[in-house]
């Protein structure tokens, strides 16, 4: 168990870290790919394999399909950043975010916890409590907020029409 | 594993995420730290649902479920948003749009 932990924490963060660190655009959205793949482990490590398998689904078959289409629709025949400088400011401020967490961590007092042994849910439950439990009305509204982000979303990148003269 | 090596991972994606959403100058790189922001996020939920008081509760993989269709739809309108304005301004370096810059 500790040992794949860490070998899933590894693989997650060493991939995160890639994917906003190398310059071509395409390269950072495969090495997302693995980091999502890390963070699906975690979640089926945790006992939540709905969430493990929706995870690859949402995140790798469209977030990050996604992604690789925006950037080959906005592919620039402008030079790559140019002699790239290394981002002391933002590395330093989320060094410090990180120092933060990690000490708010470190003093809490829900410190070092261990896993109570408890059934895993099921996918039944979960579509149980979806569905005819009290998130009924959240599921619609949720519904209804990916309607407008699909009609949204083909809207503002739909062509624009050119002006017709009179 | 205890509880806090969990979270640990996820406040180490967290600043990763943070660190290039607040330093990377292509508007596609910042959506995705944005991203990696979110799922450390939902991290944290799976890991306090596992290891919280009563781990048979459905909360908190409800809670990130809705979190993951909340994602998928900001992405969606997002990278819309990132090619109308590559449409506009044929780039999307995010310092080379500076219309509003005073």
């Amino acid at each position: 168990m500790d040992l794949v932990f860490w070998i899933t924490a590894v693989w997650t963060i060493v991939s995160a870290g890639a994917a906003l660190s190398f310059r071509n655009p395409v390269h950072c959205v495969l090495c997302l790919v693995l980091a999502f793949l890390g963070l699906a482990a975690f979640y089926l490590e945790l006992g939540a394999e709905f969430v493990g398998f929706a995870q690859i689904l949402v995140y790798i078959g469209a977030v990050a399909i996604l992604v690789v289409f925006a950037i080959l629709l906005t592919r620039t025949s402008e030079v790559q950043e140019e002699q790239r400088q290394i981002p002391w400011a933002g590395l330093t401020v989320a060094g410090l975010v990180f120092t933060a967490l990690a000490a708010a961590l470190r003093f809490s007092t829900l410190a070092w916890a261990r896993p109570v042994s408890a059934p895993r849910p099921t996918v039944k439950q979960i579509g149980m409590e979806m569905f005819q439990g009290p998130y009924v009305l959240a599921v619609e509204v949720a519904g209804l907020l990916l309607t407008a982000a699909l009609i949204g979303a083909a809207v503002i990148a739909l062509q624009d029409q050119p002006k017709r003269q009179p | 594993m205890a509880l806090q090596h969990y979270l640990l991972v996820s406040a180490m994606l967290f600043s990763i995420g943070f660190a290039g959403a607040v330093s990377r100058r292509n508007a596609v790189l910042v959506l995705i730290g944005v991203e990696l922001m979110l799922n450390a996020g939902n991290l944290n939920f799976i890991a306090f649902a596992r290891y919280g008081r009563n781990p048979e509760a459905l909360t908190g993989v409800i809670f990130v479920i809705f979190s993951i269709a909340i994602a998928a739809a900001e992405a969606a309108v997002g990278l819309a948003l990132i090619i109308a304005v590559y449409r506009h301004y044929q780039t999307i370096r995010l310092d080379r749009i500076d219309s509003l810059k005073g």
